[in-house]
């Protein structure tokens, strides 16, 4: 398989905040990966070094084996702009003509917009569309070079159900045709409507790489929380079902588990005098936090 | 792996950049009409009132080609100045810059643009002063002209550039304000340097637009520009492309998204 996108020991900061920390990642032909992770992880200045719009500090980004920062190495890339960026004044139909005339092969404004049911609002001006129908064009922006890397940051944030599964369908289709796909976003279901692959990233590190169903068992983890006021004694992280147990400073534990069920059928079966007990989803950003946490553990 | 697909030209993309730069600017005509109207309606109330100027053709002359100075220094200033300024601010700018084309087409784009309205900034002008005064022009200096609007634009878009590029808009707008006007009037763009005291008139032959405007005169009337007229502007260009590049490379990669 051929790479189309190679990161090796990225790092790159901004004044004292660093976004990512040595991050290697690659990422084959065809393939359709995921980018998991909070707000602030890293993801978006991520595709902004892959779309050459940043420089790495240190380490090499290679994207189809060149430089990001030449053109001619991004004239199979295509990109989303943010959908409040659009240029008010032109139409919808002139902002499709300006991108596709960067590409040698692109798309016809008619097939791009019908891709996107777009179709009648070709004469429109941009200031004019709806949030969803501005998605729906900054997509399409994105396609109609006919790129074979489609890089889309959070592509369908605040969009409603319906818009949002018309684009995923858009999205796989255009992916069916043998394009790679590398997506960011913070919604867990968006990943997995989408993505066959799917990197962790947080504090700007990778945490995990790998399959979508390995992955969701990984940050599908649910917390059980409740407190032991009379001794412990038993070694919560071991109780069948756990995979980390921690004390908070009042006194409460919190066991997260992959299956909570079993956790608490063990505390019974045990005697643990348990107290207060609670059971509730890990959110993603708790998974994310203790796949860092993990993480720190194992350095 | 290896890529066959090969890019666009460099003409065709900066073609294609100046063509859509052209179609936002018409699109919000508050913006074109205002470059067109000042410098007309200037000659209009303080020139042509003047009988003494207007009937005269070498002052006539002289009079609207240094309106037509400042009527190309304006449009530099304001769409390379402020334009770019509101242009970095906005996020189609990093998406364009994650097209398969360069800074080059993108900027080429950009100076076509702003040469073409400095000419349609200078149309209504000279129909004044064809109508209204007794300016005229050989077919030779009529060349000449058009050949000066290029040679006068460069240094002012290099200041709009790097203008531009270093600040917001908002600041970028001031900037450009408190630039044009001072220059404008000290280089003899709105009244004649004939008319200055002595120790102006010493200031303003080392300012870029007195200078310009002294070519620009010479070039329709044949009045001599002064000695070093052109070592000033060719000097002022060379600071203002040397600060147009440095103002460009400190803008990459300090934005956030």
């Amino acid at each position: 398989m051929t790479t189309v996108v190679e990161l090796e020991h990225v790092t790159r900061t901004f004044g004292a905040v660093t976004a990512l920390d040595d991050v290697s990642l690659s990422v084959g032909e065809g393939q359709l990966v995921g980018l998991l992770g909070p707000n602030g992880a890293g993801k978006t200045t991520l595709l902004s070094l892959v779309s050459g719009l940043r420089r790495a500090d240190s380490g090499t980004v290679r994207l189809f084996g060149g430089d990001p920062r030449d053109a001619s190495s991004r004239i199979a890339l295509g990109t989303t702009p943010q959908e409040t960026g659009l240029p008010p004044t032109l139409t919808v139909g002139e902002v499709v003509d300006l991108v596709a005339g960067h590409y040698p092969a692109p798309m016809t404004r008619a097939e791009v917009l019908a891709r996107f049911g777009l179709e009648d609002l070709s004469g429109r001006q941009t200031g004019g569309l709806s949030g969803g129908q501005k998605r729906r064009l900054a997509v399409a922006l994105a396609l109609v070079g006919r790129p074979r890397l489609v890089l889309l940051d959070e592509p369908t944030t605040g969009l409603d159900v319906e818009a949002r599964h018309t684009l995923w369908e858009a999205l796989r289709d255009y992916h069916a045709d043998g394009a790679t796909v590398l997506l960011t976003s913070h919604y867990l279901e968006e990943i997995e409507a989408l993505a066959e692959r799917v990197v962790v990233i947080g504090e700007g590190r990778v945490l995990a790489d790998d399959t979508l169903s390995s992955v969701l068992g990984l940050v599908g983890l649910r917390r059980v929380i409740f407190a032991v006021p009379n001794g412990d004694g038993v070694d919560l992280a071991r109780l069948p079902g756990a995979a980390s147990a921690q004390q908070a400073s009042d006194g409460r534990w919190t066991v997260l588990a992959s299956d909570a069920d079993r956790v608490v059928r063990a505390l019974v079966e045990q005697a643990v005098p348990f107290e207060g007990l609670e059971v509730r989803g890990a959110s993603l950003e708790e998974a994310f936090l203790t796949l860092t946490q993990k993480e720190e553990v194992v350095r | 792996m290896s890529i066959v697909l090969a890019p666009r030209p460099f003409w065709s993309l900066a073609v294609l950049h100046a063509r859509f730069q052209f179609l936002e600017t018409v699109r919000i005509p508050i913006a074109v009409i205002g470059n067109l109207l000042f410098p007309s309606l200037a000659l209009l109330f303080f020139v042509i009132p003047q009988r003494s100027v207007a009937d005269d053709p070498g002052i006539a002359t002289a009079a609207i080609a240094q309106l037509g100075v400042f009527a190309v220094m304006s449009t530099c200033l304001f769409s390379f100045g402020v334009g770019v300024s509101e242009d970095r601010a906005m996020p189609f700018d990093p998406f364009l810059r994650t097209l398969p084309a360069g800074a080059g087409p993108r900027l080429v784009g950009r100076v076509l643009n702003g040469v073409l309205w400095s000419y349609l900034a200078l149309v209504p002008l000279v129909l004044l002063g064809a109508f209204l005064t007794a300016a005229t022009l050989t077919p030779a200096q009529a060349l000449a002209a058009i050949a000066m609007v290029p040679a006068v634009a460069v240094p002012f878009l290099l200041l709009g550039l790097a203008i531009g590029y270093r600040l917001s808009s908002k600041a970028a707008i001031a900037v450009v304000q408190a630039t044009l006007f001072p220059l404008a009037f000290a280089g003899g763009l709105f009244l004649p340097p004939e008319a200055f005291p002595g120790w102006l008139d010493t200031l303003s032959k080392f300012l870029p637009s007195r200078a310009a405007r002294d070519l620009a005169v010479q070039a329709v009337t044949g009045y001599e520009a002064y000695a070093g007229a052109l070592v000033v502007i060719l000097a002022w260009t060379a600071v203002f492309a040397a600060l147009a590049v440095t103002a460009y490379r400190r803008d990459e990669g300090r934005r956030f998204h």
